[in-house]
């Protein structure tokens, strides 16, 4: 019973959240409400049985609570007129929720979830327990496992939130226009830190949480239902499918790292690549104008679609990490442009561009400019050139493991004895 | 998680009769309601055992047989995969489906979880983690 409860409030919570939020004007206090409504079914539901329609007996439960807590004065005044509304549709009903058969005051209302959760006053921290508490519907203990911290220190982060939505009195309101544009970057900024989270090695724990990649893909998933026009959303979607589609190979049996080009691709997902694809030519048809999540998704397709590393299009891949380089100028765009070109028209093409970044101060630190150098010189045949840039390049690494590669491929350099 | 939520076929849908408008409608709807949601992975009608085979594998022999078969309660006439938190979840998102032959027609979804790739991750790795689970929990109660 506790579990089914439990899946149920998954199902349901975002739609009730967001529900009660329009009513009340106060997230505070719709998550009150509705965390009340959960109480109340954790004692009936295991006598009572499991109503047939768990999602209007949840909403009804909140709105009688709400009621009480406005003949309290509990509520403010902001709240009467939209609950006053809300009570008399429902009478109109017989009583019963019409449930969620007017989607548009759902999606509208889920949206508008969507963009308080994200909202830009708030720290990233807050943003992320926010959004996958509220929309993905996670117990601060799931959240708290996710992202391998205490789970008061989750719970802190949610009330610190609600407080500064509170205080900065944001207007709880779907954002329109430009405004919608600008918000929407920051939601997609969330997700894609969720998604990261789970994907890449962060904070010096190298393990992949498949579950946090899962949680960012379904609030893409709902994005893109709650927001069909939008090309980035399409685009943020089409990166994370064809990035998870890679999971289970990027990891040896041994546990050891494999890099993409050496992975087996026999255990590449391949429905998720199919999604990814569908996902990406979608976000091509909305916009001609590719944003940074649709150019990064073509730059996973174009391994996606290689049968064989051989059979990466190279020269795709430069032209994308160039219009990414338009769009966000990055020394580090230009470095993986240069390895494209290089993989594309040969070492020598790579190494002009190479040898343009070496002056550029931001990269003074970066281990991986001299260690591309080093393999293009390798591969030209400079071999103690070579050499010199892979040392220099294991002196800059933090990482043990790519350290000694570093150091291995250096001592292939010199001659042998 | 991911779970195959295997739809059982039925004499209709062995027949090739393709299903009425009232059944199609709430399931279409509810086949969206589930992508909206994020859960959907996909969701695919299988054609009648009379189109299909089946290929035996025995003593290093393969043997081909031609539909139809027999046991149409046994035989699979579509499938969702879900991806979602808990196999609870999975039964209360199959719960929400329209009766698929329409509510004369008994009709039985059976569920069933995917492997997954960390299924087959050393085990010293998923303890490795655990621990480092263990550690935060252990650290957040002194």
């Amino acid at each position: 019973m506790q579990e089914t409860i439990r899946a149920i409030w998954r199902i349901e919570s975002p739609k009730l959240v967001a529900g009660l939020t329009r009513m009340v004007r106060d997230l505070g206090q719709a998550e009150e409400l509705a965390q009340d409504a959960l109480v109340t079914a954790l004692e009936r539901w295991p006598e009572q049985g499991v109503p047939d329609n768990p999602g209007a007996w949840l909403m009804a439960t909140a709105k009688h609570r709400a009621i009480d807590a406005l003949r309290r004065g509990k509520l403010a005044e902001r709240s009467h007129a939209e609950l006053g509304q809300e009570l008399e549709g429902d009478q109109a009903h017989g009583g019963v929720d019409p449930d969620a058969a007017l989607d548009d005051t759902v999606g509208d209302d889920l949206l508008r979830l969507v963009f308080i959760a994200c909202h830009p006053v708030l720290s990233s921290e807050g943003r992320v327990a926010l959004t996958l508490r509220l929309l993905g519907g996670l117990t601060t203990e799931e959240i708290a496992r996710g992202f391998l911290v205490p789970e008061p220190t989750v719970a802190q982060r949610i009330v610190r939130a609600k407080r500064t939505l509170s205080e900065a009195s944001v207007p709880f309101e779907v954002p329109r226009g430009p405004e919608l544009t600008s918000r929407l970057a920051s939601v997609l900024e969330v997700v894609y830190l969720i998604f990261n989270e789970g994907h890449s090695a962060t904070s010096g724990n190298a393990w992949v949480r498949p579950e946090l990649c899962d949680d960012a893909l379904r609030l893409g998933r709902i994005l893109a239902g709650l927001l069909p026009d939008e090309a980035e959303v399409q685009g943020l979607l089409a990166l994370m499918e064809l990035q998870a589609s890679r999971l289970a190979a990027r990891v040896s049996p041994e546990g050891e790292p494999v890099l993409l080009l050496d992975q087996d691709r026999g255990r590449w997902d391949h429905l998720a690549i199919h999604r990814g694809l569908a996902a990406l030519a979608r976000a091509e048809t909305l916009s001609p104008e590719r944003g940074r999540y649709t150019l990064q998704a073509g730059l996973a397709a174009c391994h996606a679609r290689a049968n064989r590393s051989e059979d990466t299009d190279w020269r795709r891949i430069a032209e994308l990490y160039r219009a990414l380089g338009h769009l966000e100028p990055s020394p580090v765009v230009e470095l993986n442009r240069a390895v494209a070109v290089a993989m594309a028209e040969g070492p020598a093409a790579g190494l002009t561009l190479v040898d343009a970044l070496t002056r550029d101060p931001a990269l003074r630190r970066y281990h991986l400019l001299p260690s591309v150098r080093g393999d293009l010189l390798f591969k030209l045949g400079r071999l103690s050139e070579a050499g010199a840039e892979f040392e220099r390049a294991a002196a800059l690494t933090r990482n043990e493991r790519e350290r000694a590669l570093l150091l291995g491929r250096a001592a292939r350099c010199r001659p042998q004895a | 998680m991911r779970f195959m939520a295997i739809l059982k076929a039925s004499k209709d849908s062995e027949t090739g009769v393709m299903p009425k408008a009232e059944l199609v409608k709430p399931m279409v709807e509810f086949n969206e309601q589930m992508a909206r949601a994020g859960v959907l992975l996909a969701a695919e009608g299988l054609q009648p055992s009379s189109r299909g085979a089946r290929v035996r594998f025995e003593k290093g022999k393969r043997t081909v047989t031609d539909g139809p078969f027999a046991e149409t309660q046994e035989l699979v006439g579509g499938f969702w995969l879900l991806q979602v938190k808990s196999r609870q979840e999975a039964i209360e998102w199959i719960k929400r489906a329209p009766s698929p032959f329409g509510d004369d027609t008994v009709a039985e979804v059976e569920i069933r979880e995917l492997f997954e790739a960390s299924d087959f991750l050393p085990p010293e790795d998923m303890a490795r983690l655990e621990a480092l689970r263990a550690e935060v929990r252990r650290k957040q109660s002194r």
